[in-house]
């Protein structure tokens, strides 16, 4: 077992993994990344930390583990609070925490509904993604940033999905940037971040993990 | 600091359930509002735009919406009394993996249990004990999942009690026989007036099932 005090049970790809490795970085936090083999064999400490799930991320810290990724990143934000990833009040927060749920419910289902498709992708899923994507762009409005005009929790929470957009662009035929150009420039400007830019992997490399991943399930 | 409050819900609604509870926890006053989930109302619609859903917290006009989120809001807002989420980080986030689990699993399994028939059903059964159990294990020796007061998993599992007859009698089976431990946690609970107020008779839930069967054409 490590003896570094924060280490995360990470997988390159999982934008739940990224969720947790950017918070950790915008709070300038020091720690291990611990990479799982998904396929070839979970570790030991990745069973015995999340015998419920099974999943990555785990987050360990001083080894207490803790899972889920939005609760972790929570987590993190109530431990060290410099800088604050949620609205200091507490109809600001709700807020913060309904897009997360929102976001959580949705966009990755979503996803998944295209790149997953055998031949021809449906086209209510293509409508479904976007129309997910157009609600997302309404409650941004005019922001920077989700919650106002600082990188905060829905950033966070959302910003590593899109890292398998590009995938779905890919295989559903149509670009987010076309459909969505203010979501668009909340995503480049959000990839500018270095605590974003240092996790997110490039979005070629998630293509190819995608169809690697398709061609494991038979769907291509 | 109460302002005005209004609670859009519907009866047998778990998830409205958790709201009345951390509410009646902390002795706020409210309105009650009942949605005719057929006929949605327009500030229902106004105020969830998104999922168009109950239940919907309405706090000096501005609403807060998903159960979860509201008990937390709840819990933030009025602190002073009756606290449900631990003060500890590590074992508030403890608290929200369980809940989390709850939501994941304990409506959608128990929604399986009474739509359902044949295998399904029967693995809906299994899956549904087993997830009782983890609960179970995750309570331990404690009188409340909070410790001594009921917290933030106990409001937010407890309302499943309310559809327990419902289920053992759609499913065949006893809940009782198969989880003591939990079945004790809850009669605890139910001696709670915060709890026994918020969750609706048993027997009035199933009879609501019959209706929803009859509804759906399922035998």
């Amino acid at each position: 077992m490590s003896k570094a005090k924060l280490v995360i049970l990470d997988c390159w790809v999982s934008p739940f993994c990224m969720r947790v490795k950017i918070a950790l970085n915008e709070k300038g936090l020091e720690y291990e990344a611990q990479a799982e083999d998904l396929f070839g064999g979970k570790s030991e400490l990745l069973l015995s930390s999340n015998p419920i799930y099974k999943k990555v991320p785990v987050f360990l810290h001083d080894g207490k583990p803790l899972c889920e990724s939005s609760i972790i990143v929570n987590y993190i934000d109530e431990t060290w609070s410099s800088p604050p990833l949620l609205p200091p009040c507490s109809y600001g927060r709700a807020q913060a925490r309904f897009w997360a749920d929102f976001i959580d419910k949705k966009v990755f289902d979503a996803c998944g509904n295209i790149w997953r498709s055998k031949g021809e992708v449906p086209v209510e899923a293509k409508k479904e993604f976007i129309e997910i994507l157009k609600q997302l762009e309404e409650a941004l409005g005019d922001k920077d940033y989700f919650i106002g005009t600082t990188f905060g929790f829905v950033d966070i929470i959302l910003i590593p999905l899109t890292s398998w957009f590009f995938a779905v662009e890919k295989i559903g035929g149509f670009t987010v940037e076309a459909e969505c150009p203010k979501f668009s420039n909340w995503m480049k400007r959000c990839l500018q971040r270095e605590s974003v830019a240092k996790v997110v992997p490039p979005p070629e490399k998630v293509y190819e993990f995608v169809l690697m991943f398709r061609k494991m399930q038979g769907i291509d | 600091m109460a302002g005005e409050l209004v609670l859009l819900d519907f009866w047998p609604s778990p998830f409205g359930m958790r709201s009345r509870i951390a509410l009646a926890e902390k002795g706020i006053p409210y309105e009650y509002r009942e949605e005719d989930l057929r006929n949605k109302s327009d500030l229902l619609l106004q105020m969830n735009p998104v999922h168009k859903k109950i239940p919907v917290l309405i706090h000096n006009g501005k609403p807060v919406c998903e159960s979860v989120i509201q008990v937390q809001y709840i819990d933030e807002v009025w602190h002073d009394k009756a606290p449900l989420i631990p003060s500890d980080p590590y074992q508030r986030a403890v608290a929200r993996f369980w809940v989390d689990f709850i939501d994941k699993k304990i409506y959608e399994l128990g929604s399986k249990i009474w739509k359902t028939k044949g295998e399904e059903q029967a693995n809906a059964k299994k899956e549904f004990i087993e997830c009782l159990k983890l609960l179970e294990g995750e309570l331990g020796d404690k009188t409340y999942f909070g410790g001594e007061s009921l917290g933030y998993v106990d409001v937010a599992l407890v309302p499943f009690y309310s559809w327990f007859y419902a289920y053992e009698k759609c499913g065949d089976f006893s809940i009782e026989a198969e989880c003591p431990k939990m079945i004790a946690w809850v009669k605890r609970c139910m001696q709670k007036e915060s709890v026994a107020k918020s969750l609706p008779d048993q027997e009035k839930v199933y009879e609501f099932i019959l209706q929803l069967k009859k509804v759906f054409g399922i035998e």
